[in-house]
């Protein structure tokens, strides 16, 4: 397939459910042959979109194009071209892995050999197990080989590590990258901000149903002029408003009894830090630093973090 | 890799594929090969045993001397006992005896027994002519008996038409119903979508899996009626078939509609029970429906089980032709296209 294409295009899309808008005016672009996620908190409208382009879901409004067609006049061409892993699908717990597959293979008109997708996703030694016996990470490396089944040319996964443990994961990303490398177009949602930082292109951060930053994930980072984040716990009261002064420092929060400085210049922030707690008499008990990731990009814009736990 | 087009073999067609799915599923769902299978036969011999025609029981009686009991021996079917008044009133209340003769004022004989109790008003009639022949009396005219115990017009006969529609009814509703929302359950039904899958193709294969379990469920229970029983199959069996398959659709459009919304198995358990409980009740599968009084025989009538036990009763009893039950299959044939279409309109694939 041609980079460079449209893969997606959405233009004014709404949904709502009742008095609750799920998805309020979204306009997205994605290429061809690139991975593009949707990262943003739980409840975020990420589902709702990704349901509306995958021809599950009826928007109120606006209008959805994918590789050139729409759901309207193309619905069996683009179901034909279309892999699809859905958040929380139980496939059936009675067939075994490969009467799954060639289920799924049986559906579309082209596509690779049943085996060929078992050794593409690892799973070659369960091949004749029960859907019910295998593990989590298991689990969903079948649902995204039951994607695979039709060699499709955009590729959905919503949630693909959500409930994996942290080995499980990797291998997961691994697995998606090989995808990319093959040339798939891909539209991802997550709420992890480390796996659309590995994996995608291109980022559009979602909150309330809108899309408040969209970019590469270096983009992103850069936007919030800082580099770094500085966190630290003292033993002993503070006022945030001494931090927002320090040199190097470019904004400062405190919450749940720790602070966090955002700075653009590292090697300055944490001297004067140091400086001024000791001048007050404040003893710290705790100090992390990490360059700056999607996370502070979100916090940045809504002051909330993508995971409330 | 590489990528397979084209044509490709029968296995791999999708109507295929999914009908295999079907039988897998219920092949590997122990509770289900029970229910569809064993239990009927369970169901059918341990009714056909408990309601099997045996000799009439020899009734138990009591005396109260030596010359009522000599007049009631003179009726073959009486047991008579020599007792005393005290013993006889205890064996009354126990149940050992169900009459009791004792010597009444001026020489007569006073009956003591429950008139509620069937063998005690039988043994009160058998009683009566033991008494009136010892004393004497000729039978005024001459009388014998000619007893009906041929197959066809037993208990069991009328049981098992009735459980072969009572099974079409379970596994149609269950097998199509908890399917369903199962997959619904499980979003599985939202992921199937999401493929070019065809959604008649889909129902279509509850329907193909249905008529091959249909034949083994009806001919396990119907050969072990006529194995074990000798229930008599005068009807044609191709019309047989033709009655099991549309009653077995009828059901499973009833099954769909009742699932075509439920996102729970509780839920469609609690709807599949009250939906089947008055057919249970009502449609004449132990008993005749008949017995209900008149003002609810309309609805009873208009019941899909009652219509498919009076079909298969007619076919296999009575050998009657589908001509003759041409009413009952217009109420099976209205259920089905009824119900389907309803279920159609409110089915919901997410």
């Amino acid at each position: 397939m041609v980079n460079g294409g449209v893969a997606l295009r959405l233009r004014g899309l709404r949904k709502t459910y009742g008095d609750v808008v799920a998805v309020d005016g979204i306009d997205l672009q994605t290429s061809t042959g690139e991975c593009f996620a949707l990262l943003g908190p739980n409840g975020a409208g990420k589902t709702t979109t990704i349901e509306i382009c995958e021809g599950l879901l009826d928007p109120d409004a606006g209008t959805v194009e994918l590789l050139g067609l729409n759901w309207a006049s193309d619905a069996r061409r683009l179901r034909q071209r279309l892999g699809v892993q859905l958040q929380e699908t139980q496939l059936a717990d009675k067939l075994t892995v490969e009467e799954t597959l060639h289920l799924f293979r049986s559906f579309y008109e082209r596509g690779p050999a049943v085996a060929d997708v078992v050794a593409m996703v690892q799973l070659e030694e369960k091949t004749r197990a029960r859907v019910g016996q295998l593990s989590g990470g298991q689990k969903q490396r079948l649902a995204i080989a039951c994607a695979l089944v039709g060699d499709p040319d955009l590729l959905f996964l919503d949630e693909p590590t959500t409930g994996l443990d942290p080995q499980a994961r990797r291998q997961m990303w691994q697995l998606i990258e090989q995808f990319k490398r093959d040339g798939r177009s891909i539209i991802l949602t997550t709420h992890y901000m480390d796996e659309a930082e590995r994996l995608s292109d291109h980022v559009a951060i979602m909150d309330h149903g809108k899309v408040i930053a969209l970019g590469t994930a270096r983009e992103l980072i850069a936007s919030i002029g800082v580099d770094h984040v500085v966190e630290f716990a003292i033993d002993g009261a503070l006022d945030v408003a001494v931090l927002e002064h320090l040199k190097g420092v470019r904004r400062a929060r405190a919450e749940n009894g720790s602070f966090q400085l955002q700075v653009t210049e590292l090697h300055l922030a944490v001297p004067t830090l140091l400086d001024e707690l000791d001048g007050r008499g404040i003893a710290l008990t705790e100090l992390r630093t990490h360059s700056a990731t999607l996370e502070d990009v979100f916090v940045t814009l809504t002051g909330r973090h993508l995971r409330e736990d | 890799m590489k990528i397979e087009t084209g044509r490709r073999s029968f296995f791999d067609h999708p109507q295929v594929q999914l009908t295999l799915v079907r039988f897998r599923e219920f092949r590997r769902e122990p509770e289900a090969v029970f229910w569809v299978f064993v239990f009927p036969i369970l169901l059918a011999a341990g009714l056909g045993i408990a309601f099997r025609n045996r000799p009439a029981d020899v009734l138990k009686t009591g005396a109260e001397n030596a010359q009522l009991a000599s007049a009631l021996r003179t009726e073959k079917s009486l047991a008579v006992e020599v007792m005393s008044r005290a013993a006889g009133e205890r064996g009354l209340r126990t149940g050992r005896i169900v009459l009791l003769a004792v010597a009444g004022p001026s020489g007569g004989v006073v009956y003591r027994y429950d008139d509620t109790n069937p063998d005690g008003r039988t043994a009160r009639l058998l009683a009566e002519r033991g008494i009136l022949r010892a004393a004497g009396v000729r039978d005024p005219a001459p009388e014998s008996d000619s007893l009906v115990r041929e197959p066809g017009s037993r208990y069991i006969d009328f049981l098992i038409p009735g459980l072969v529609g009572l099974n079409l009814m379970g596994s149609g509703m269950w097998g199509m119903g908890f399917a369903i929302v199962d997959a619904r359950r499980r979003n599985l039904l939202k992921r199937l979508v999401a493929t070019p899958m065809s959604r008649a193709e889909y129902l279509l294969s509850f329907l193909f899996s249905r008529l091959a379990l249909l034949f083994v469920e009806v001919a396990v229970l119907v050969g072990f009626g006529v194995a074990v029983f000798g229930t008599p199959l005068r009807g044609s069996l191709w019309e047989l078939a033709v009655l099991c398959i549309l009653s077995a659709f009828c059901f499973s459009a009833l099954g769909l509609l009742t699932a075509s919304r439920v996102r729970t198995i509780e839920a469609v358990s609690g709807l599949m029970n009250f939906v089947m409980l008055p057919m249970w009740i009502f449609s004449g599968v132990f008993f005749s429906a008949e017995r209900f009084p008149a003002a609810v025989q309309p609805f009873i009538q208009a019941l899909p089980l009652t219509a498919v036990a009076n079909m298969l009763r007619a076919n296999m009893i009575e050998g009657a032709r589908l001509t003759q039950v041409s009413g009952d299959l217009a109420i099976i044939s209205a259920w089905l296209v009824v119900s389907f279409f309803v279920a159609l309109r409110l089915f919901r694939w997410r």
